[in-house]
Formats: structure tokens, C-alpha cells, sequence
């Protein structure tokens, strides 16, 4: 066995509620550790809180339970022996792009002399040579992200953290530097021990890991672990490379599946509440959204199935916001998933035909039936005098269940949805509800 | 990456280092020139400072006052830095020095003067500096509290990848706001020193020449001109007065402020290029003198040391469960000591003024405060009617907007009161009450924040919306009730918050008013704060200044925080 860099151990992390009565648990009883020499994805949805664990491991945020130890010290305040790649860049826009490079190494102490010399050999490094003195700005997305990577990488941390670092860059721009990081490890020379990557792109993480931890939501579990056991640099033609993307896919459309190829810790399942309709959070998908992709599984797959992996592609998605989807889809039970297949079910291909007007009437069925929260909201407000309400009283009940954000999130997804269904009007100046007679 | 305009339109190496030279020693010797005045012996009532009303005296005066000005702006600066720092850091200290703000940006500055002028000439005995500082402070009570305020909303609205970024990579206390803290904030500051430096000016002026417990004091500086000219009734000095303050406010603006804002323009926090950028030519002068860049190299070894001392004093904070979470009882407690030292102090204050002058005092001024709130009323109505269709046809044409937007500002920050003189003279031939009168002179510094606001605001509504406004034929009247009015309503709420502060303000200078012996007076709190200050009547002065602060706390919450929500929510573009 190598040696441990970064060992987390039963780490969750857990918020109250804004009502202070109960916790919002984001992460529960999390092991996860990164070893010398390998290269870590950490793969999960939306609300798997992989970003949260990652910064936990650096020490940005502490833990609610459980322990962080990197190099063989427990973590408490930002980790020494990481540097961090943020999703959003996180330049400081007033500062040179070397300016930038040398933020780590000023608070360091490191010598002016000596801190130019490291820097500018970072930034040769990352093929920014000639752009030492442009401000952020000035640069494209793609070029940001390496100012991003030199200023990790100059200060030579045990283990590089990174943030969905390519998910802000358009999809080219992302596969150029994918490859180019791949290649800095590869070649050996990298200036960093381990990397840990925090992605939601399944084809991203089988290309740069060794090994995938696969996270699962509410709350974020390891589910399970995938050993990338391919030659690096992974090929993307190969056979087994090719199983293992489909792997993951099945098992990310799917939150009950078994993560195979490893002893699997299986999700814990919040057990369905019937008599909390609010507990059952909506993802936060448009409507317009939700019938555009069932047209088109209408038209590509007729009655069969469409691979979800083969639509994220034809469609230029992200996976995480196709996921979304799908699972509002599933949810209205307008199509099911099966081993990363979709096919629409009967109510789904009737909504993909509808007009306007038989749609919205079909979606009312389903949304009443299926998405309990716009079911409650309608119920309650059918029952008050007048049928209208404040929004804040909804707003106060889901904030026992989530966050604030979320639950303000989980209202206006609600409100989309039942504003689309004719069951409720809002009007956003006074705040208010309005229930229509159903 | 484009080299900048400064760059490519470098001056010789001679030329621009020349310039630089001669200007940074010029400046040094006006400073030591107009400085040294400062220091002259003051012993009242044998040995007073007095004005000559040679026009050839007002370059000096002007320099003088212009010194206050930038010894207040720094004052204000280091405040600023102080104050909004600690309230955006401590959770206790924001909960007191938040609100505090709020009061202290309501309060009518210029009733505070004979409470600081005696303070301040008892503080340096024999010396004119306590008057000098008294005017400093003056000016610094009507900068600081918006600096700070402009601050503090910065510091509570940092980027959060940002404040991560330098937490990931353990940035000291020190390097963090050197790196993060301050550029962030210094758009805001910048601009609302600009904005507050403007205004300064009018209490420069009031400040310089005051009447405090039956005394004139006058400090040497181009208020004290003016109210020497009116007291003379010397109309020529008053016409040099007011063309020399036009001069300075224009000087000033391009050799500091311009050159100020073109360099602040790099700390904007969007990642997007600019398609206009300010420029200022001094600023591009300085930009390519190599001496400025040696001067700068020089310091940098300094720099490096203090940067070094100043981070180990401000280690990274470690942050752990427990400081995150705060046991709810600490915080009862606090707030229950502080409702109680509030408590205690308007209890303590009501009584000074009930065991002094009494309840029936109170209710007539409460009164007063009427006729002077009717007559802000009135004033930004008219000011409203007056300004809003001009500035909508300046703002719809970008071409004018350019040219008569820094007009507006200009005639924001020229110190109305040096006007006031010609309006007193026009009551007096034409025989108009000052009750009506007054409305007039405090319009005069007022409604150029309004008209300034409302040409920004027509200039921001989308063309798009003006071309379907055209394409499906909305009539005049239409045309201002459905795009007009709504696309401007956030930038007037915003000019008529200014308005109506600064007409409070205006109100104790605009309500008594004299040309020589003639004095005009009317009725409102304005003249009763005044008439109390010049007698040194303490429980008066107490009683009118809190009073109007009542009055102008009251407001803002009653009416302006809920016209400012609704254009938030409603009519943002």
C-alpha cells in the first residue's frame, strides 16, 4: 500500500434547518482517502455534496462529524498540502496574471526574487508564456483556468484539488486542457503528489482517474468505488473504457443500483413519507425543459430506448442538468429509466404530442398525482377561503425540510410547475398564491 | 493584450518625467505655503483672523479651504477603512455600527458645529487649529459615514470564490485585505468620495464663517470670503468668489479625482472587458513618467518588509466548529445590554431638554419641523416636475447626456450657498418672504441630484424597449406611464433620497439668511437650530437637532426604504 495523503473518516457535515428544529444533512459518514501517485475522481449529482466534502479536505469548511488527517496532522483551517482549482477561476481581477500565479507563494513568505522565478516557470508551464503581465480579463475562459492551474501548481502541493475545474468552458476548450493536464501527469514531471478531482462529468472522470468514488445525494454517501484499471493515458477507444463509462452511467441514472466491480456501500434511502408531502424535494427542472427532451426521445427512439449517455452527447448537455431532467421525467412519470436506458411511457408520449392546451391538462394530472409538493400547495390553497395564500407560508413549511436557498429553489420550482399545470397564479409584487378552482 | 492609450501616446522620457516633476513640486509648495497659515496664533477676542476682500487675496483662501478638503477626505478615508472593516467583521460590532451609521448619515451635520467648535478650540489653545480642525470636521461628518457605508457593502459583498481563493491559499489577515478586501471596495469608495468630496464643499463654506455663543469666528479660506462680501454687500468680490470656486472645483476634478477614477477603473469585479473605460490625461502623464515607476520600485523593498511584519501579526484564523455557532444566549444578552444603553440615552436626553425648556417647547418645535418638511416636499415636487422631462431628453440623446451629465455633477458639488447672496438680494428687491424663499435656496444645491439621477436612468432604459414603445405608436402620455415613468423611478427614488438629505442640511443655512445688515428670516426648524447655535443655547440646539433627526430618520423609513424596496422588486431594468 502507498502512503496516505489525505485520509477522511466518517466525516458528515449537517446544517440546521432556518426553522432551527431539525438538521439538513448534506453528507453522512463519508471514508474516502488519497493515496501517493494516483490521480482521485470523486463523481456525484447535484446535492451529493462532493464539493462540500472537497472542501472540508481543505480545510475551508469544517466538518460537522467525523475526522480529516493529511499528512499524518488533523485538518483544522485551510490544509497545507493541498492547493485548489476553483470551478469559477477565482482570479483576482485587479491582479496580473503573474501577480496572480504568486498569491500562494507571497503568503508563504517566499522572496520576491525567488517567488518571480518559481511563477514564471508555472506559467511556461501551462503554455501561458508572453501573458505574464495581462490582467484576467483580458483572457478567454480557457486561459483563465490556466492561470488557475499555475497558481496551484507553483506552489507544489502534495495533492492538487480540483473544482469541476472545466466545467465553465465550453466543451472544446474544456477537452484541450483536459488532455493537456493529463499529459503534465502522465509525462511524470507533475508538480503535484495525488489530484482530486470533484466532477459530475462521467467520461471526465474515467479519463483522468485511476479511481472514481461514486457519491450518492441526500445526503452525499460514497456509494461506491471504480478502479480505472486501464493504461494511462486512457484510451477512449477502448473496449473496457468504453464498458466503464457505461458502467457509471447506469449507475448515476439510477440511485438504487449496486456500484459493482468493488464492495459496495449501498446509499441509505430516505424512506418515503407519505405523510410529509414536502419531504420529496422537485428537481429543478422548467417545464418547457421536461417536454423538450421527451419530444425529442419521441423522435430519435419512437417507442424503444435512447441510452442516456448517447443523449447527453446528441444534445451537447452536461450530464449533472441532463440528470436533472431526467429525473423530473421520472418523476411525473412521463418516462423510466432502466440500466441507462430511457424510454418514454405512455403518459410521456402523450405529452410530447399534445397541443399547448391538452398538455397542460396532462401535465396537471401527473403533477398532482406525482410531484407531491405542487399537489400540497394546491390542496391547501383550494381549502382556504378566497383560495389565495402568501408564498411565505409554503416558504416557512419546506424551510423545516431544506436550506433556505433549496427551499426557496423547491417554491419556485413548485411555482413553475403548478403556474404551467393552471392549478395556482403568483403574483411576485405582493407575494401571494392564488388558487384556481380544479 | 492591447497596450493602453497612455502607452502608445507615451511622451518623450523627458517631457512627461518634466511634468511630473514640476507638479509634484508644485504642489509640495502650495501645501507648505497655505499650510503654514494654519498655525498662526488665535487668542480670542484680542487676536482674530481676518479676510481681505482683494480679489487678489482668493488664490490663497481658496488654497486654505482646499486643504481642509483633503485633510477631511483623509480623515474620512482612514475612518472609513476603520469603521466599515469592523462592522463587515464582527458580528457584534455590525449590529451596533450599522445602525449607527444609518442615524449619523440622517443628522443635520451643520446643527453639530457649535458643539464641535467649542470643543475643538478648547483642544488646541491659542492656536487657530482648533477652529481649522472644527471646519475639518465638519466636512469629514458629511463624507465619512457614506464612505464608510459604501465600505462596509462592499466587504459584505465579496465575491464568495474570491474570499475562498484566499482562505485556500492562506492569505495572512494583512494580504487578504490588501489583495481582496480593499480592491473590492475601492470602486464604491472611490466614487462616493467623489460624490461626498462635492458636497463637502457647501459645508466648507458654512463651516468657515460661524457665529457660535455670541462669537464670529472667522477662519481665513473662501467661505469666510463670501460671508465678508456679504456683510460688505461688496457684489464684485462675490462674482470673483464664485468664478474662483467654479476654477478650483475643476482643477480638482481633473487633477485628482479623474485621474483617481481612470486608475480605479482596474479594480472592477466583472471579468468582462469594458467598451468604455475613463480616461484622464494626467493620470496617462503619470502612467508613462519613469520616475513614478522608479519612485514606486523604491518602495517596494519597504513595501515587502511591512507586508512581512504586518502577516505575521495577522495569522490565517482557524476556524472551527465551535466559532462558526454562537450560543444564543451570548447574543440575547447582548442585545438586551444594547436596547438598554439606547434606553438610557434618549431617556437621559429627553430629560436635559424637559427639565430645561419643557413640553410646550418641544411641541412648538415639532411644529417647526412641519413647515420645514413641507418645504422639502414642495421643493423636490417641483424640482421633480422641473427635472425629470429635461433629464429624460438629455438621457435619450447619449450625444448631450455626455457632455451635460458631468455639468450636473459639477452643479451638484458647487456650493449652493455661494449663490445664496444673489437669491437675498432678489427676495429683498422683490419683496419675497423667505418663508417661501427659503424653498428656492435649498432647491438650489438640491435638484441637481435629481436631474443627475434621472439623465443616468433615461440613458439606461434599452433602446429596444424605446423602439417598440415607437413601432407600436404609444402616445406621449403612454409613453411616460408605461416605459418613462417605471424605467426612470429607481434612479429618481435614488436622486431624491440625495435631494431630500441635502435640502435637511440646507434648511439651517437657507431659513436665516442676510445681505449686510438686512436679515431675512423664516419660519422652521432650520432657523430655530440656527438662531439656537448662534446664542449657544445648548438645550435648544439638543432639542431642534434631535428633533430633525426624528424627522429625517422617520422619513426614510416611512417613506424613502419602501419606495427604494419597490423599485428594487418591481422596476428594476
Amino acid at each position: 500500500m502507498t502512503e496516505d495523503l489525505i485520509v477522511a473518516t466518517a466525516v458528515g457535515k449537517s446544517f440546521p434547518t432556518p426553522d432551527g428544529k431539525g438538521q439538513f444533512t448534506v453528507l453522512a459518514d463519508v471514508d474516502v482517502a488519497v493515496h501517493a501517485g494516483e490521480v482521485v475522481a470523486l463523481l456525484g449529482r447535484s446535492g451529493s455534496g462532493k464539493s462540500t466534502l472537497l472542501r472540508i479536505m481543505a480545510g475551508l469548511i469544517p466538518a460537522s462529524g467525523g475526522t480529516v488527517v493529511s499528512g499524518g496532522r488533523p485538518v483544522a483551517g485551510p490544509n497545507p498540502d493541498v492547493a485548489m482549482v476553483f470551478q469559477s477561476f477565482a482570479l483576482l481581477p485587479w491582479l496580473t496574471v503573474i501577480e496572480n500565479v504568486e498569491l500562494g507563494l507571497e503568503a508563504q513568505g517566499v522572496g520576491r526574487i525567488e517567488r518571480t522565478k518559481r511563477a514564471l516557470r508555472a506559467i511556461d508551464l501551462v503554455g501561458l508564456d508572453g501573458f505574464e503581465s495581462a490582467y484576467p480579463r483580458e483572457l478567454s475562459g480557457g486561459m483563465k483556468q490556466r492561470v488557475g492551474f499555475a497558481r496551484a501548481l507553483v506552489v507544489e502541493p502534495n495533492v492538487l484539488f480540483m473544482d469541476e475545474p472545466f466545467s465553465a468552458l465550453d466543451v472544446l476548450t474544456a477537452e484541450n486542457l483536459r488532455g493537456e493536464i493529463d499529459d503534465l501527469w502522465n509525462a511524470g514531471t507533475f508538480p503535484a503528489k495525488s489530484i482530486l478531482i470533484v466532477t459530475h462529468n462521467i467520461e471526465e472522470a474515467v479519463f483522468l482517474a485511476d479511481r472514481v468514488i461514486v457519491l450518492g445525494a441526500n445526503p452525499g454517501t460514497v456509494r461506491g468505488v471504480v478502479s480505472i484499471d486501464l493504461p494511462r493515458p486512457h484510451n477512449r477507444n477502448d473496449g473496457r473504457y468504453k464498458a466503464l463509462v457505461e458502467h457509471l452511467y447506469a449507475v448515476m441514472t439510477n440511485p438504487t443500483m449496486k456500484v459493482a466491480a468493488v464492495p459496495s456501500v449501498e446509499g441509505t434511502k430516505r424512506a418515503a413519507d407519505d405523510a410529509a408531502p414536502y419531504s420529496h424535494p422537485l428537481p429543478h427542472v422548467r417545464v418547457g425543459t421536461i417536454s423538450g427532451l421527451l419530444e425529442f426521445v419521441q423522435e430519435k427512439a419512437g417507442d424503444g430506448g435512447q441510452e442516456a449517455a448517447r443523449l447527453a452527447e446528441s444534445l451537447a448537455l452536461p450530464v449533472d442538468d441532463l440528470f436533472s431532467i431526467l429525473d423530473a421525467a421520472v418523476l411525473l412519470g412521463f418516462a423510466t429509466v432502466h440500466s441507462g436506458v430511457v424510454s418514454l411511457t405512455p403518459g410521456g408520449r402523450a405529452f410530447a404530442d399534445a397541443s399547448i392546451l391538452q398538455s397542460k391538462d396532462i401535465f396537471r394530472e401527473h403533477a398532482l398525482e406525482r410531484a407531491p409538493i405542487v399537489a400540497a400547495i394546491a390542496a391547501t390553497l383550494e381549502k382556504k377561503d378566497g383560495h389565495a395564500m402568501r408564498s411565505d407560508f409554503f416558504l416557512d413549511i419546506l424551510e423545516e425540510y431544506y436550506p433556505e436557498e433549496e427551499a426557496k429553489r423547491q417554491l419556485a420550482t413548485a411555482i413553475e410547475w403548478g403556474r404551467y399545470a393552471e392549478l395556482f397564479e403568483y403574483d411576485a409584487v405582493e407575494g401571494r398564491l392564488q388558487g384556481q378552482a380544479v | 493584450m492591447l497596450p493602453s492609450p497612455g502607452s502608445l501616446r507615451r511622451l518623450s522620457f523627458g517631457l512627461s518625467d518634466v511634468a511630473v516633476i514640476l507638479g509634484m513640486l508644485l504642489v509640495l509648495a502650495i501645501v507648505a505655503k497655505v499650510g503654514a497659515g494654519a498655525f498662526v496664533a488665535f487668542t480670542p477676542p484680542n487676536h482674530l483672523p481676518s479676510v481681505s476682500l482683494d480679489p487678489r487675496n482668493l488664490p490663497y483662501y481658496a488654497g486654505r479651504s482646499t486643504l481642509r478638503m483633503f485633510v477631511a477626505l483623509a480623515a474620512s478615508f482612514v475612518f472609513t477603512l476603520i469603521y466599515g472593516y469592523a462592522a463587515a467583521r464582527s458580528k457584534y460590532a455590525e449590529r451596533v455600527l450599522v445602525p449607527l451609521l444609518d442615524v449619523l448619515q440622517s443628522v443635520p451635520v451643520l446643527g453639530f458645529l457649535s458643539i464641535t467648535v467649542t470643543g475643538f478650540i478648547a483642544l488646541f489653545p491659542g492656536s487657530l487649529l482648533g477652529l481649522e480642525a472644527a471646519s475639518i470636521f465638519a466636512i469629514f461628518t458629511s463624507q465619512a459615514w457614506n464612505m464608510a457605508f459604501s465600505f462596509y457593502q462592499s466587504l459584505r459583498t465579496l465575491p464568495a470564490d474570491l474570499v475562498e481563493a484566499t482562505e485556500a491559499y492562506r492569505l495572512s489577515g494583512w494580504q487578504r485585505f490588501l489583495r481582496l478586501e480593499l480592491p473590492a471596495g475601492t470602486i464604491g469608495l472611490v466614487w462616493n468620495a467623489m460624490m461626498s468630496f462635492g458636497g463637502g464643499w457647501f459645508f466648507l463654506a458654512a463651516s468657515e464663517a460661524i457665529s457660535v455663543l455670541n462669537q464670529q469666528y472667522t477662519l481665513p479660506g473662501i467661505g469666510s470670503y463670501v460671508a465678508a462680501a456679504v456683510a460688505a454687500r461688496d457684489m464684485p468680490a462675490l462674482g470673483w468668489a464664485v468664478l474662483t470656486m467654479a476654477v478650483v472645483i475643476l482643477v480638482v476634478d481633473q487633477f485628482f479625482w479623474r485621474p483617481i477614477v481612470a486608475w480605479a477603473d482596474k479594480f472592477r469585479l466583472d471579468q468582462s472587458a469594458a467598451s468604455e473605460s475613463p480616461q484622464s490625461w494626467v493620470y496617462d502623464t503619470m502612467r508613462s513618467s519613469r520616475v513614478v515607476l522608479r519612485l514606486l520600485r523604491a518602495l517596494r523593498r519597504t513595501n515587502d518588509w511591512l507586508e512581512a511584519r504586518l502577516s505575521t501579526l495577522t495569522r490565517l484564523r482557524v476556524r472551527t466548529a465551535q466559532t462558526v455557532s454562537r450560543p444564543a444566549l451570548v447574543d440575547r444578552a447582548y442585545d438586551v445590554l444594547l436596547i438598554g444603553i439606547v434606553g438610557a440615552l434618549a431617556a437621559i436626553g429627553f430629560r436635559f431638554v424637559l427639565t430645561t425648556v419643557g413640553f410646550p417647547e418641544v411641541f412648538r418645535v415639532v411644529g417647526l419641523g412641519a413647515a420645514t418638511l413641507l418645504r422639502v416636499v414642495v421643493l423636490i415636487a417641483i424640482a421633480t416636475v422641473v427635472w425629470t422631462p429635461i433629464g429624460v431628453a438629455i438621457g435619450f440623446t447619449p450625444r448631450l447626456a455626455r457632455i451635460l451629465q458631468p455639468l450636473a455633477l459639477f452643479l451638484a458639488s458647487f456650493p449652493a450657498n455661494f449663490i445664496f447672496p444673489f437669491a437675498t438680494l432678489a427676495f429683498i428687491r422683490f419683496g419675497v418672504s423667505l418663508n417661501y424663499g427659503s424653498m428656492l435656496l435649498m432647491a438650489l444645491g438640491a435638484q441637481w441630484y435629481i436631474l443627475f439621477n434621472v439623465i443616468a436612468g433615461a440613458a439606461s432604459i434599452p433602446t429596444d424597449l424605446r423602439e417598440m414603445a415607437d413601432d407600436i405608436g404609444l402616445g406621449r402620455w403612454k409613453r411616460w406611464q408605461r416605459l418613462i415613468a417605471p424605467g426612470i423611478f429607481s434612479a429618481w427614488v435614488t436622486g431624491a433620497i440625495t435631494a431630500s438629505g441635502g435640502a435637511w442640511n440646507a434648511s439651517i443655512v437657507s431659513e436665516v439668511v442676510s445681505w449686510g445688515s438686512t436679515t431675512l428670516t423664516a419660519t422652521g426648524l432650520g432657523a430655530y437650530i440656527a438662531a439656537a447655535t448662534a446664542k449657544g443655547d445648548w438645550p435648544r440646539i439638543t432639542l431642534g437637532v434631535g428633533i430633525m433627526s426624528v424627522y429625517v430618520v422617520g422619513i426614510n423609513r416611512v417613506l424613502w426604504r419602501r419606495l427604494y424596496a419597490l423599485a428594487e422588486r418591481k422596476y428594476h431594468l
